[in-house]
């Protein structure tokens, strides 16, 4: 069985967000880049472990960008993944990258391509989806577990209000979300052994994108918080009654 | 060139999520000057009625078992053939657990771009739609440009507003042609993570959440019972929910679910940015915390410096006392 994982370079979740070119970039200057969260702990330490007890033959990462992101996939070679793909573009939106990854499974025949439920700076959650629509894959989204047993596999997965437990035949594509995995470090074997794996670079495809970022905006904080002395929590009460109108 | 929804019903009740998409693509269909047409799966008269009442000028009554999962094979093609049927150049669904399978899905299908959790009403620019979204966990937003023939937006929920009118829809039955396809997804279990009926917490209006200031799991039952006086659903901060005080599913932040409640109550959070991230689309937030300097005072609309210990039995009774008097 083989196992893509496609992985986005993001900032970390500390990083001051910034905007340059006149609100039409995010700007780049003295941020910490590292994979995306979900991508990393849930989508690929799941793959590696299905590897470890002999479910998975070979984990290959994936990632839409310019060579600025090889240091980040190197950290997810370093974590035990064998090879990567680097498509060389700056993807406009969701649907480029699911392009990208639906047209390199389909040439290569993965039998599961784990994404993570959403990256944290697009936050879109769709590119699982579409590059179900892509190949006519089964997807399933936001799993929390999943097994291998020969060619099923068995996940489970938040549906409204409660989790349910699906079965599906592969070739099929999972968006993993907290629960599959735990958080791994690296160790220094690993980081060493990453210096030699290969990331082979391919060019993208050629089709216009369907959506562009055509401006940001910084959200606006919230405007100076209301102190209610604690031995007068009835105006507390109050105010969400009255002033807020949430009670 | 109508404008196509999806309506989703849960438990016999058309979601609220749903009604909001309808009051959303009516208002579109004006700004496009056509109308909104409503794909609804196994829906009865009442249902029927309800969602003209929400604004769609007719609704497509898809019937079929196959449906009853909402399983984003079977949605897709009905939907794929309703706005082919209706010359829907616009497909507004929410941005929840089922929009998040069956809006990608569609956009690959018919090669249309979406922005998925929109926050704003499009502008129309010629061809183009410009739609607003958060992005960098709502620390920003941004506008996107959707340059397709066929365009897809679903709905961050709990966004945009229910206006109900006395809107009579054309009501019709809608066949649509699965040519015998099954999904190869099998459901073997369903398990309900409701607890004591509060309302699950992606859908919750009303959030009571606490973290590590609570010292322990055993004192939880003071957010419980505030939770229950509100009529609130409980939340928690992810060391908490590490630390299995509380079940994974009520972890809020970063790397947990993000909410947009009404109202976010939370007792003894620091406010790190990850947690932030989960509830800064929250309307109204109140921070209760011993600690002064907690960065979460910063990001508050209301707050109490004091011993959460102290101070949520007592605005337990307040509530209370509110409710009793209303």
């Amino acid at each position: 069985m083989k196992i893509l994982v496609a992985i986005s370079n993001v900032p970390d979740t500390t990083t001051k967000i910034a905007f340059s070119d006149g609100d039409t970039k995010f700007s780049t200057q003295g941020v910490q880049f590292i994979i995306n969260p979900y991508d990393e702990w849930y989508a690929l330490v799941r793959a590696l472990e299905l590897k470890e007890t002999g479910k998975a033959t070979a984990v290959t990462l994936f990632h839409v960008g310019l060579v600025d992101s090889e240091a980040t996939i190197r950290k997810g070679l370093a974590l035990g993944a064998d090879d990567a793909v680097r498509v060389n573009a700056e993807s406009p939106d969701s649907f480029f990258v699911a392009e990208q990854i639906a047209k390199y499974a389909k040439e290569n025949a993965y039998d599961l391509i784990l994404v993570g439920k959403e990256t944290i700076n697009y936050n879109g959650s769709s590119v699982g989806g579409m590059i179900g629509g892509l190949l006519d894959f089964p997807f399933v989204s936001l799993a929390t577990k999943l097994d291998v047993n020969g060619n099923t596999a068995t996940v489970e997965h938040d549906i409204d209000g409660g989790i349910q437990v699906v079965e599906c035949a592969t070739p099929l594509v999972i968006s993993c979300s907290k629960g599959m995995a735990e958080q791994r470090i690296p160790n220094m074997r690993g980081i060493m052994a990453a210096r030699t794996k290969p990331i082979t670079v391919v060019e993208a495809t050629t089709d216009a994108p369907l959506t562009n970022i055509k401006s940001f905006a910084l959200t606006a904080g919230r405007t100076i918080c209301k102190y209610i002395d604690a031995n007068n929590v009835e105006e507390l009460v109050s105010l969400l009654h009255n002033e807020a109108k949430v009670i | 060139m109508s404008v196509l929804v999806y309506i989703e019903i849960a438990k016999g009740k058309i979601k609220k999520a749903s009604l909001e998409a309808t009051n959303y693509a009516a208002q579109i269909a004006t700004q496009l000057g056509t109308s909104a047409t409503a794909i609804a799966f196994n829906a009865d008269a009442a249902q029927a009625e309800e969602i003209g009442k929400a604004g769609a000028k007719k609704v497509l009554v898809v019937k079929g078992d196959q449906y009853k999962n909402n399983d984003a094979v079977y949605l897709g093609v009905a939907i794929e053939q309703a706005a082919k049927a209706e010359g829907a150049k616009v497909i507004i669904t929410s941005f929840d657990v089922t929009g998040k399978s069956l809006a990608p899905r569609l956009s690959a299908k018919l090669k249309a771009g979406l922005v998925a959790g929109a926050v704003d009403y499009p502008t129309v620019n010629g061809n183009v739609l410009e739609v607003k979204k958060n992005v960098f966990s709502g620390k920003a937003t941004a506008v996107y440009t959707i340059n397709s023939d066929v365009k897809i937006i679903s709905l961050m929920p709990n966004s945009f507003p229910v206006k109900l009118s006395d809107n009579k829809a054309e009501v019709a039955d809608f066949a649509v042609d699965l040519g015998g396809i099954t999904s190869k997804i099998v459901i073997k279990e369903t398990k309900s993570t409701d607890t004591a009926g509060m309302i699950p917490l992606p859908e919750a209006e009303l959030v009571v959440s606490a973290g590590r200031g609570l010292k322990g799991p055993e004192n939880w039952g003071i957010i419980e019972d505030l939770a229950k006086a509100i009529g609130a659903t409980t939340a928690c901060s992810r060391p908490v929910a590490d630390m299995h005080w509380r079940p994974h599913h009520e972890h809020v932040g970063q790397t947990g679910i993000a909410i947009r409640p009404n109202l976010y109550i939370a007792i003894g959070i620091s406010g790190a940015i990850q947690h932030l991230a989960g509830v800064n689309g929250s309307k109204t937030i109140v921070v209760i915390n011993t600690d002064k300097e907690a960065p979460f005072f910063k990001s508050a609309d209301y707050g109490i410096i004091g011993d959460a210990f102290e101070v949520v039995p007592k605005l337990t009774e307040a509530i209370k006392k509110l409710k009793a008097s209303n």
